[in-house]
């Protein structure tokens, strides 16, 4: 199977230990993971920033390249989230269509295709879960609240499955972490009082670590909490799972 | 309608800003609301949920795409049963109408309970510039009526008002004791003051949550009686309804009405639930069907179900972004996610930048019991807004320029590589502040990496 490691952009830059763990993280799963994978943007901030005209071009070349690989995984559960479901009605094409079949999130991807739910290993933290929200209710990666859904999903079996690990509990599991993309700029009032909540929640409930499929709520998080002068440690899932299964 | 007027022009996100200065206040609006989201989940909680929702959506969907045809049939039968039906093109031939009611009647007093329509069509303003006194009879609304303020929120209209604060302006307004903030003694003093202007009204008006064409009637909930009371003391009935609020029969109802309670309030059922089919014996009724745009929603192959919407609240309780803006920063008599999908259809102009006030997240979806895709129409606003040349300030600029920067590997890793080579070189201080979104209202301006992924990988002779 040729799996591509897709590197959206945001994490390129900011946050590229995501990726090299993501990397580390399926080679010792077995898989044949491909680098060259040569698009920097699914078109995501454009598209939902309605400037869909400026989408075009990066989404074009991002869908392009997928016609070369069996899967291809993204350690960000909102680029995913925009692949398969905005990409085809936007693009309108048989390679768009393909491109949302092949790409996976992370933790879906390991949890789905490589069939491995649980994995080995160990880590002895109090973690809280942070879904973010195209994931967790645009791909359906955990369940929601409002659904009177458990919390669980890929990412949550394959936390849950880790020695040691104790999750601690959120009193809003699933609100949002007020990230959303060019909301955070738009709206920076209302996204840094979304977070400013999130961090009283997860100060309150005793979380040593925040894990999160998507760099992009950390991202914003961890700007808040370095603000604020907190100390909560902010980790990608993949750098969590890598560390724990080393 | 009477809606803050800076709210609008502002934009959301400086209106949502000033909300958020008082943080204590913001706090306790979200907690709130939470509070009723909460009572959402409890009251939701059924094996059947789920079922009931896709049975509403289902039952909507029916009851538009046969619009004409049902209100026509709701129309025979009000009419049989000795109902007047009017029907209104726009706000303004709904507030004549009603004003021409009141005017055959010779009426000065009207008492009304909620509606979102007559608020929608600016009926309170349009009957007092003419010398009709309009009581609001439900308490929240009340509030914020002596307040002199519309609704900041479609269920709660005075949920931005503290207790302290309704006691002051009681006692300012109806002569409460000074300092009187016990909820059950202002609520006793709003009785008395309220049976007052519901007992010497010449008409009662109220909305409907439903008009049944099956039956010809209109189906009224409240919590506090107060349309009951209206309607029956009054010797004329004036129902005023938007027409997407027809429902083929009254079995739909019982799903209707499951939906609405539990989702709005967290009730089983509203405590009251009134059908009203005829005029009381002596009595006249009249019910005014209101388009107002409704039509050319039904229109709009990519908005139309949110014409589904049957008024509960939940997506504003639920809405993250709503909890923290409070209801004003909409500038519209609807607000939150749904509001902010209704707004731009009615002037994208003015309200071009509610389908930004969203992060996404999805949660108003979920929650809807009608289960309206809200996010996807908001995305679709969203581009609406651009291709109109209405997108919030500083996007218009930043977005082509990315997306052409985005669109090829080579620009992309280029302007990365001087990123980094500023960062280096820049003094923190430079790129935050006050004129930077991201670091001025309390965030930490995220660094870029030493090297990136791809630099890496290129480095590691991993890019094959
Ligand atoms: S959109 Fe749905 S959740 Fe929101 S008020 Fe309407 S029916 Fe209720």
């Amino acid at each position: 199977m040729r799996v591509a490691l897709a590197v959206p952009c945001y994490v390129d830059q900011f946050r590229p230990q995501a990726a090299r763990a993501t990397l580390a993280l399926l080679e010792r799963l077995g898989c044949d993971v491909r680098l060259d994978f040569d698009a920097p943007c699914c078109g995501q901030p454009m598209f939902n920033a309605g400037v869909v005209t400026a989408a075009r071009a990066a989404a074009e070349n991002w869908v392009r390249q997928s016609s070369d690989f069996d899967a291809i995984v993204m350690p960000s559960g909102s680029c995913t989230q925009h692949v398969r479901h905005h990409l085809p009605p936007f693009l309108g094409s048989g390679t768009a269509a393909y491109a949302a079949k092949v790409t996976y999130e992370l933790c879906e991807f390991i949890a789905g295709p490589l069939g491995r739910p649980t994995l080995a290993g160990r880590f002895p933290h109090r973690v809280a879960m942070h879904l973010g929200c195209h994931a967790q209710r645009g791909l359906r990666l955990g369940g929601a609240s409002e659904l009177h859904q458990p919390l669980d999903g890929p990412m949550h079996s394959l936390l849950a499955g880790l020695d040691g690990l104790t999750f601690a509990t959120l009193s809003r599991p699933d609100e949002c972490c007020g990230f959303g993309g060019s909301f955070a700029v738009g709206e920076a009032d209302v996204s840094v009082a979304m977070g400013c909540d999130k961090l009283a929640d997860l100060d309150a409930s005793g979380a040593q670590v925040l894990v999160s499929s998507d760099p992009s709520c950390l991202l914003h998080l961890e700007a808040i909490a370095r603000h604020r002068g907190s100390s909560l440690r902010t980790m990608h899932v993949a750098e969590l799972l890598e560390e724990a299964t080393r | 309608m009477s809606a803050p007027v800076g709210a609008a022009r502002r934009g959301h996100s400086e209106a949502a800003a000033g909300f958020l200065v008082d943080a204590e206040r913001a706090a306790w609006h979200d907690q709130s609301l939470w509070f009723m989201r909460q009572k959402r989940d409890k009251a939701t909680a059924l094996p059947e949920w789920e079922q009931l929702r896709f049975a509403g959506s289902a039952l909507k969907t029916h009851a538009m795409s046969r619009l004409a045809d049902l209100l026509e049939e709701f129309e025979r039968k009000a009419t049989a049963n000795g109902v007047v039906v009017h029907w209104a093109r726009d706000a303004a031939e709904h507030n004549a109408i009603v004003l021409g009611i009141l005017h055959a009647a010779g009426v000065t007093r009207v008492s009304k309970s909620k509606s979102m329509l007559t608020e929608e069509c600016g009926l309170n303003p349009f009957l007092e510039a003419r010398g009709i006194e309009v009581v609001d009879t439900d308490l929240g609304e009340r509030i914020v009526q002596l307040a002199k303020e519309p609704p900041s929120h479609i269920v709660i209209p005075a949920i931005h008002w503290k207790r302290e604060e309704i006691g002051e302006l009681f006692h300012r307004t109806i002569g409460t004791p000074a300092g009187e903030s016990s909820p059950d003694a202002l609520a006793a003093a709003a009785r008395v003051h309220l049976r007052d202007a519901l007992l010497n009204a010449g008409a009662g008006i109220t909305g409907a949550n439903a008009i049944v064409a099956e039956t010809g009637g209109v189906v009224v909930c409240t919590n506090e009686g107060n349309a009951d009371l209206g309607m029956h003391s009054a010797p004329i009935h004036i129902a005023c309804v938007g027409i997407e609020k027809i429902v083929a029969t009254r079995d739909d109802l019982g799903v209707l009405l499951r939906l609405l309670a539990r989702s709005g309030t967290g009730q089983p059922v509203t405590s009251y639930t009134t059908h009203v089919n005829s005029p009381k014996p002596g009595g006249a009724m009249h019910v005014v069907l209101v388009d107002n745009g409704r039509t050319a929603r039904l229109a709009d192959e990519v908005m139309r179900t949110a014409l589904h919407c049957i008024r509960c609240g939940a997506c504003l309780n639920t809405c993250p972004v709503y909890r923290r803006s409070g209801g004003y920063s909409y500038g519209h008599v609807v607000q939150g996610p749904i509001g902010a999908m209704l707004a731009p259809a009615v002037d994208l102009d003015v309200h071009s930048t509610l389908p930004f006030a969203s992060t996404l997240c999805g949660s108003c979806a979920d929650v809807c019991p009608v289960r309206i895709d809200i996010p996807t129409q908001l995305l679709a606003w969203r581009a609406r807004a651009a291709a109109a040349k209405r997108l919030p300030r500083g996007y218009a600029l930043l977005f082509p320029l990315l997306g052409w920067v985005l669109a090829s590997l080579n620009r992309y890793e280029r302007l990365a590589r001087w990123g980094r080579r500023i960062q280096r070189l820049l003094p923190p201080s430079w790129i935050s502040g006050r004129w930077n979104p991201w670091t001025r209202p309390g965030r930490a301006l995220p660094l870029l990496a030493d090297e990136s992924f791809r630099e890496w990988a290129q480095r590691e002779g991993r890019h094959t």
